[in-house]
């Protein structure tokens, strides 16, 4: 019990005197999650959209795939992306395995079908309201995947945002690809993993922190641009 | 663009046919009402002609379209106005642009119907935050501001109270005379009565009858549209 209270106080300090070892870690964090969930909704959104409003054959099977690769487990993705960006591997010449864009490949990767897959729900539902007066105005398929994305924004952000409290959770993608080498490839997940095992549990408690306000913050922000949207476009 | 014939139109949704071989012509000018009681195939009847459906079978021939795109010069205004998320003058615009117009062009166009729809003063509130009465008025602006020939009209006031609906009917009426055909569904005699100048009876997915509107309210030719009128006068 003493020992629980010890080590969260010592985080505490850590946190509180803004080590630079701990901030480094942070910012690699936010670096590669934000990245890779950037990368992965220039994908999802316009994808999610396409599936949503397109009509051809084989659809319903995407929608199923897309549903269960969002249950994709971490450390398969990171063994997949491993394989590709390995020196024998296809993307192998990139060189990047064991740098922090590699961790970003991965955690796109794992980040695609989820956005995916909960936008072409959001943006479906929307295109039911939508379809018959789009069309009446003349709006091609392509156009009117644009509109609902603009006109279900706000469900949008919270969608991105469960991205990437995904990503930046995640600890066997970016184990596997980044190697959590000190000062280079190390975020909170895998430091925490290290650290734990170590024993070093000030560390890794105010990692664990750290981790957890930031994803609440983020989603308070989310709730909060939601909640003044509604209110103010209804 | 007009006149327009249906010839012998079907349309049956799941195996239950709901528009049963529907032949008839609309003339350029007179306001024509497409009566009956509910789950007759009024908005079905509608939706075929605006080529929202596709009919299963039987053509509809937009005879004055000369080689014209015709589903170009339609417009029309549904039950319930689908608003976008965004401002009242954007949702004209929205349309405007779909039509292939300047965004100078857009702009003037659509401050312009607002002012005549009499929501200049809303032009910059979001859309979806407006009453009823004021959102089936930009409904009403947005499909106007496309300068269409024909004008359909899904049950425009099924949803508002009296004072509401004297608006949206005085301007039908003006459009009217500006020059646009306006068909219309409704199943409200009064309506009729103040905006008809034909009336197409259609009951359980047959055309009963096709009359001036006087003759139809003072010597019906079917029977159903006796006891329909009858069932419906206080």
């Amino acid at each position: 019990m003493s020992g629980l209270g010890e080590a969260f106080a010592a985080a505490w300090a850590l946190i509180a005197g803004v080590e630079p070892g701990l901030v480094g870690i942070v910012t690699l964090s936010l670096q590669v999650s934000l990245s890779a969930v950037l990368i992965a909704s220039a994908i999802a959104l316009p994808l999610g959209a396409a599936i949503a409003v397109g009509r051809f054959p084989g659809r319903q099977a995407l929608i199923v795939l897309l549903n269960a690769l969002m249950g994709l487990p971490p450390v398969v993705v990171g063994l997949l992306v491993y394989l590709l960006l390995s020196r024998a591997g296809p993307l192998g010449s990139l060189g990047i395995l064991f740098t922090p864009s590699a961790m970003v490949v991965a955690q796109t990767v794992l980040v695609v079908p989820i956005i995916a897959a909960l936008s072409r729900q959001v943006i479906e539902d929307a295109w039911r309201e939508y379809d018959e007066q789009l069309r009446s105005l003349g709006a091609s398929r392509p156009s009117a995947a644009l509109t609902l994305i603009w006109d279900t924004r706000f469900s949008l952000v919270t969608i991105v945002l469960a991205g990437f409290g995904r990503a930046a959770a995640e600890v066997g993608a970016v184990m596997i690809v980044g190697g959590n080498i000190d000062g280079v490839t190390r975020v909170m997940t895998t430091a925490i993993a290290l650290e734990t095992s170590k024993g070093d549990l000030p560390l890794a408690l105010g990692l664990g922190i750290v981790l957890l306000s930031l994803v609440l913050l983020l989603n308070a922000l989310a709730a909060l641009i939601r909640e003044l949207a509604t209110r103010r476009y209804g | 663009m007009l006149p327009l014939e249906l010839r012998d139109l079907r349309f049956s949704a799941g195996g239950h046919p709901i528009i049963r071989g529907i032949s008839a012509r609309l003339e350029a000018g007179p306001r024509s009402i497409i009566l009956g009681p509910n789950g007759a195939g009024k908005s079905v009847l509608m939706r075929l002609c605006h080529g929202l459906l596709r009919p299963s079978g039987g053509e509809v021939i937009w005879h004055g379209a000369k080689g014209g795109d015709p589903r170009r010069r339609q417009a029309m205004v549904f039950q319930r106005p689908v608003m976008l998320r965004r401002s009242a003058l954007a949702n004209v615009i929205y349309g405007l642009k779909l039509a292939g117009h300047s965004p100078q062009e857009c702009e003037l166009r659509a401050q312009d119907v607002l002012e005549v729809v009499g929501l200049a003063q809303q032009a910059s509130r979001p859309a979806r935050v407006l009453s009823g009465g004021e959102q089936q008025r930009l409904a009403l602006a947005r499909a106007w501001a496309l300068g269409p020939d024909v004008l359909f009209l899904d049950e425009p006031t099924a949803n508002l109270d009296p004072a509401v609906t004297h608006e949206i009917e005085s301007l039908i009426n003006m459009i009217h005379a500006a020059g646009t055909k306006i068909i219309m569904t409704t199943h409200n005699l009064g309506q009729v009565r103040r905006l008809g100048d034909e009336v197409l009876f259609i009951d359980r997915g047959l055309l009963r009858e096709q009359s001036p509107m006087e003759r139809f309210f003072t010597r019906p030719a079917s029977s159903e549209a006796e006891t329909f009128i009858r069932g419906e006068l206080p």
